[in-house]
């Protein structure tokens, strides 16, 4: 963890992102179906989600791998950010839906909504709904982390509210009165700034945004990380009440790399939307904050690179397990977790660096070091 | 003349006709019977009859009945009017024999024989008596016409019936009688109530005896002031909902001052009603605590105490709900008359089972990342999808069966509360539950090591206690109370492998809402939680009740961070 920004993982990791955001397209469309390197139509959307995922493995490891804040409501700020663009989704339905209404979604017509509510305003248009993607996230994680970060909330208890956030704010999004559709969400989307979302060239382009998007979040967070701000960061995070003895202001350090990845997430969650076409309140599920995390443990924490990798792995194997054997894709997760958590402090990246270290057999020079609680 | 009524054969017997609580579905039923009774009277030519031989038992035991034949005789004017006013007459008598013989008109077994000849016709299978004296009777020819009926005589018949079961032998029969009468207010029944009054022991039935005349007083023109004022003060007391309805029943005709009364009893009831109404959600609350407290005492061991994130805790409440499960079923296939002591059984079973299991977890997994919290959270959640999936595939994802013992179905009322045991026993168990905790920790040598061990690792150490047995232990301890929590919570919830999952979050905030390490602070927190829920819930709804109590808890974070109660001193620090 140098100053360089770009070391040498991340460069593989720059490397084989731009790759796959160019020669996974090229071979779903330039390759015939029955080649064997050929990308079927389902994968991309598929792989597309992937990548959102990781995305908002990084947003996560930001703040849990360099600054100590382990969120276990991360899913907040990456369905707030989905329904931003949903919302921009539904709008452009216009007189499409079922009961034709120009204005109203369906959903607002069956449920006697006379007018767009006032938080509906706006999203009809594309920058204000992407400014909103960013900025609705932002605003919470500001003014969640003002509160926390400055009553010196630490630790578990941090956590367990971040924990509460997302409850109370999947609650929220369940009720019909929110006017966020209740417990079905946003779906049935038609087009995206005039291309249709179904189209197979949509999903193609959205992807290759995925993976741009993955690589921009990268950057900024390594950028962040690597600068004097980073080391401070990674100061509080190993020892608090040390940093602030020294005259840092801790809660300025948190609050910034707490704001920005959920920003970072808002932005993933907007990519997903329009990818897998819907967005609903199981999304802000605590239970499923908590998967994301596990992402970030199983790549390998504080290492921005671990967590695009671990939440790429472990997704591809719960697709490839649930499809294969449904019943034991929970052991399995299970397992991983427990395993991982006993076995692997560094994740895959960090048990990779192990067996490289050991194959040279050459002692690392600078210990890395330990990340703690 | 006299007047016979006849009953086709004792067996069918005629009860004395309640005037009973759905008394306008009855009177569809009564003028069937009337229809049918008039086609048998015609065909069987049967008269008319007073009387089955119990009816006739009951007649003679009351001995000095007066005579009747003095109003009996006016049913043989066959006037609609002279029937009616018959009626009412009898009604007013309360005797017996008067029910009989207008149960017997309702049924249409009521016919006039002719003068002189009293009436007893033993046909076929059948009694015949006069009904008049109940008397034996001798054999009467065939084709006696019945008494004829209109609307108005079966209005009159079904008032009278109404008065009449108020002076019925059994209690209950004259309390139901007098609660329809409350509700029907008929001014006719007021002689026949006064009587009742008048002769009535049992106290709880003369109170509705006299809530009844009351609610007739308070809508009668000519009642004097005074009387309906006395019945206002009556119908105030009674202080529910019926009660408002009658006090602004009162007639926009009535005297200022009744009107008066009646207007600040209906405030004054409402307001009583309004302050059983929060002693009511104050119970609920209660309830909701008691359950939160089960599920989060175990909690404030495993994390409060060890500081294991320990997010496996809702699937031990989970393993001990299955236990209940298990052993209810083999008490159902082996030993049936034990049912009512399932729990009993349960209660170890769970305990031992889960703390176990509890024990496996540290050992295998805990033991390896102390000092690491919030990697136990992803390890332990871990074990908990592994445990969930293996419930799931060993008993289904349905929701199993768990039974309720007698003792802990049903409801009981205090006041205007209504308290079902089943809440009721799981406030006392949870309460139970926390004393032993408590106690254990205070007062044996297993609670100073597990103090000792949390306090201070090294220098418990050092001191000679075995840490490593110590945190399997207390680890164990904290599951096996999942467990038996569990056990209560079958009973009211969903036995399903996702039973655990609604509970985690909930104990979590308990727990961190009362102070971590503190078992006071997760009672407190549990029972104010419990009863805020409950009480935010009529203004607010369910859900919004729940996420505005989500949000003050995460401002009362931010205010203390480190809950209701915090330890203080330099480990909290570290």
């Amino acid at each position: 963890m140098s100053g360089r920004i770009i070391d040498r993982t991340g460069g593989i990791f720059i490397a084989i992102v731009l790759l796959a955001a160019v020669l996974i397209p090229a071979a779903n469309l330039l390759l015939p179906p029955g080649h064997p390197l050929h990308v079927p139509d389902y994968m991309i959307p598929l792989l597309g989600k992937y990548l959102c995922y990781a995305l908002l493995a990084v947003a996560i490891d930001l703040v849990w791998g360099y600054c100590g804040v382990l969120s276990l409501g991360h899913g907040a700020f990456f369905a707030l950010g989905g329904y931003a663009m949903g919302m921009y989704l539904m709008r452009q339905i216009g007189p499409r839906g079922v009961y034709g209404n120009p204005v109203l979604p369906d959903f607002m017509v069956f449920l006697n909504y006379k007018e767009l509510p006032w938080f509906w305003q706006g999203f009809d248009i594309f920058p204000y709904a992407m400014l909103m993607v960013v900025l609705v996230p932002g605003a919470l994680a500001f003014v969640f982390g003002w509160f926390a970060f400055r009553s010196r909330v630490t630790g578990v208890y941090l956590s367990i509210i971040t924990q509460a956030m997302t409850f109370a704010l999947m609650l929220a999004f369940f009720r019909n009165d929110m006017g966020f559709g209740g417990n079905n969400g946003l779906t049935d989307f038609k087009d995206i700034l005039g291309f249709p979302v179904q189209a197979h060239g949509t999903r193609i382009v959205l992807f290759m945004l995925s993976a741009l998007a993955l690589l921009a979040g990268y950057l900024v967070c390594r950028a962040l990380v690597t600068s004097k701000y980073g080391k401070v960061l990674v100061a509080v995070r190993d020892t608090e009440s040390r940093t602030r003895f020294l005259g840092y202001r801790v809660e300025n350090y948190k609050l910034l790399a707490w704001t920005l990845s959920a920003m970072i997430a808002g932005v993933a969650g907007a990519l997903y939307v329009p990818q897998v076409g819907i967005i609903n309140p199981s999304e802000f599920a605590p239970s499923q904050s908590i998967e994301m995390v596990i992402w970030v443990a199983v790549g390998g924490r504080g290492t921005l690179v671990g967590a695009a990798l671990g939440a790429v792995l472990v997704n591809a194997g719960k697709t490839w397990f649930t499809g294969l054997m449904p019943e034991a894709w929970l052991f399995a997760l299970g397992a991983l977790f427990v395993v991982v958590t006993l076995f692997m402090p560094k994740g895959v990246l960090g048990l990779w660096a192990q067996l490289t270290r050991r194959l040279k057999r050459a002692p690392s020079a600078v210990p890395t070091p330990t990340p703690a609680e | 003349m006299a007047l016979d009524v006849s009953t086709p054969s004792p067996e069918a017997a005629p009860a004395p006709v309640s005037a009973g609580v759905a008394r306008h579905r009855d009177m569809f039923r009564w003028i069937d019977a009337y229809r049918i009774g008039r086609v048998a009277a015609a065909i069987l030519g049967l008269v008319v009859l007073l009387a089955s031989a119990g009816f006739t038992a009951t007649a003679r035991a009351q001995g000095g009945d007066p005579d009747l034949s003095a109003i009996t005789a006016r049913f043989a004017a066959d006037s609609y009017n002279d029937t009616a006013d018959a009626l009412n007459a009898l009604s007013a008598t309360g005797s017996p024999r008067a029910a009989a013989i207008v149960a017997a008109h309702a049924e249409g077994r009521l016919a006039v024989a002719p003068a002189p000849r009293p009436a007893l016709v033993p046909t076929a299978g059948s009694t015949v008596g006069s009904a008049a004296t109940g008397a034996a009777a001798s054999p009467t020819p065939p084709g006696l016409p019945a008494v004829r009926a209109n609307n108005r005589v079966r209005r009159a018949i079904e008032a009278a019936a109404g008065a009449l079961s108020l002076l019925d032998p059994d209690p209950a029969k004259r309390r139901e009688a007098a609660l329809a009468v409350f509700r029907a207010r008929d001014a006719a029944v007021l002689p026949t109530l006064d009587t009742a009054i008048a002769r009535e022991s049992v106290p709880g039935v003369k109170a509705a005896l006299e809530q009844a005349r009351a609610a007739i007083l308070i809508g009668k023109a000519d009642a004097p002031e005074a009387t309906r004022l006395a019945a206002v003060e009556l119908i105030t007391a009674r202080g529910d909902q019926d009660a408002i309805g009658l006090l602004r029943s009162v007639p926009a005709d009535a005297p200022a001052a009744v009107k008066a009364a009646a207007a600040e009893g209906v405030t004054r009831v409402e307001r009583n009603l309004q302050m059983w109404g929060v002693a009511q959600n104050v119970w609920y609350g209660l309830s909701l605590g008691s359950v939160l407290l089960l599920a989060a005492i175990g909690l404030a061991i495993t994390f409060g105490v060890m500081g294991v994130i320990n997010m496996a805790h809702g699937e031990m409440v989970m393993l001990g709900a299955y236990t209940t499960f298990v052993v209810q079923d083999i008490i159902r296939t082996h030993a049936p008359h034990l049912f009512d002591w399932s729990l009993a059984f349960a209660l170890p079973a769970a305990f031992v089972f889960t703390g176990l299991v509890g024990i496996l977890i540290e050992r295998t997994v805990i033991r390896w990342l102390y000092g690491r919290a919030l990697e136990t959270l992803l390890a332990t959640w871990g074990v908990s999808l592994i445990l969930q999936q293996a419930v799931r595939s060993i008993f289904g994802p349905t929701n199993q069966e768990v039974g309720a013992p007698s003792w802990m179905s049903g409801a009981f009322q205090l006041g205007h509360l209504s308290i079902t045991y089943n809440r009721m026993w799981i406030i006392v168990f949870s309460l139970l539950v926390f004393v032993a905790l408590l106690l254990l920790l205070r007062r044996t040598s297993l609670g100073l090591y597990v103090r000792a061990v949390t306090q201070n690792r090294r220098m418990a150490a050092a001191m000679g206690i075995r840490t490593g047995r110590i945190d399997a232990l207390t680890f164990g301890l904290g599951s096996a109370i999942a467990g038996i929590a569990g056990v209560a919570l079958s009973q009211i919830d969903n036995v399903s492998p996702n039973l655990g999952q609604g509970y985690i979050i909930d104990s979590f905030l308990v727990v961190v809402f009362g102070g971590v390490g503190n078992l006071w602070g997760t009672l407190v927190a549990a029972f104010t939680l419990g009863i805020a829920n409950k009480l935010l819930e009529p203004f607010a709804g369910a859900v919004l009740g729940k996420i505005l109590l989500l949000v003050f808890i995460i401002l009362f974070i931010q205010k203390r961070p480190r809950g209701l109660f915090a330890l203080k001193g330099r480990a909290v620090e570290s």
